[in-house]
């Protein structure tokens, strides 16, 4: 199925969770929020957040300074 | 001599007046931002820092030699008060955690992110976004040259190219981390007076009477 990730068009599996996904991208473990859709999917719901069809996810990655 | 609202109508001046803000971190980010928005005419601040102005932050954080060893959170109401004497501020000289979110807002309109630790800023702007707040972040504004690029996602902007930290060979400079603040202050000034559309925590509280 297609979504949409950071502005980017992608195919990814039927039935994969959001966690699977940030894998995917290589990017498990760093700082992030997400947001599927315009709402926010908290860090511990990850895991069994199944993406929809066509979801626009958006993923904010943080580095430290302030 | 005293402080004179910026050149906006009556019922935006109103409205800042009336608006509350949560300032996490008062660092090169969060302390330049609380300048900003006091200037700009923002009633009530929440400051939260639990760090002693240190020699070391005196080359992009906006306190003076004459404040080390202060709080943060003293030190920046002393400046803000050299501004604005009757300025409302809410001062909590301790680290925010994602925990103690839903109180520091209470109340508030806007939240700025602006603290040092990565896990951290993630921790509180998705503790901020899953209370309805609007956010402003910023991530990735270290080093120099090139433009800053400002995200916008409904009720959260984010500073920064995400990708580059304050570390390393791309140290924090003052001014690229005061230009991030002045677009972090900005974007709040816009959540303020120009709300986007859809529910969010700043409506509520504006119906409650509370902020803008």
């Amino acid at each position: 199925m297609q979504v949409t990730i950071n502005g980017q068009q992608r195919e990814v599996l039927d039935g994969m969770t959001l966690v699977q996904m940030v894998d995917s991208l290589g990017l498990i473990g760093m700082p992030m929020v997400a947001e599927v859709n315009g709402e926010i999917v908290p860090r511990e719901a990850w895991g069994t957040f199944v993406l929809p069809s066509g979801a626009r996810i958006e993923l904010v990655r943080f580095v430290g300074g302030g | 001599m005293s402080w004179q609202p910026p050149a906006l109508p009556p019922g935006a001046l109103a409205r800042l007046a009336a608006a509350r803000v949560l300032i996490l971190g008062l660092g090169g980010l969060g302390g330049h931002v609380a300048l900003l928005l006091v200037r700009s005419g923002v009633g009530q601040l929440v400051l939260v820092d639990g760090d002693r102005v240190e020699a070391s932050n005196l080359s992009r954080q906006p306190y003076f030699s004459s404040q080390v060893g202060w709080w943060k959170t003293e030190a920046m109401a002393t400046l803000l008060r050299q501004i604005r004497p009757h300025i409302g501020l809410t001062l909590v000289p301790r680290y925010a955690a994602p925990a103690d979110l839903p109180s520091l807002a209470q109340g508030c309109g806007c939240v700025v992110e602006a603290v040092d630790g990565a896990e951290t800023k993630a921790g509180l702007v998705e503790a901020a976004l899953r209370e309805g707040y609007a956010v402003v972040s910023a991530s990735g504004i270290g080093g120099l040259g090139g433009t800053l690029a400002v995200r916008r996602l409904g009720r959260l902007v984010v500073v920064g190219d995400e990708t580059t930290p304050c570390a390393g060979g791309t140290p924090p400079l003052a001014p690229r981390v005061t230009a991030a603040a002045a677009l972090q202050a900005d974007a709040a000034l816009a959540f303020i007076l120009q709300p986007p559309e859809g529910q969010w925590a700043g409506d509520q509280h504006k119906r409650a009477g509370q902020c803008g």
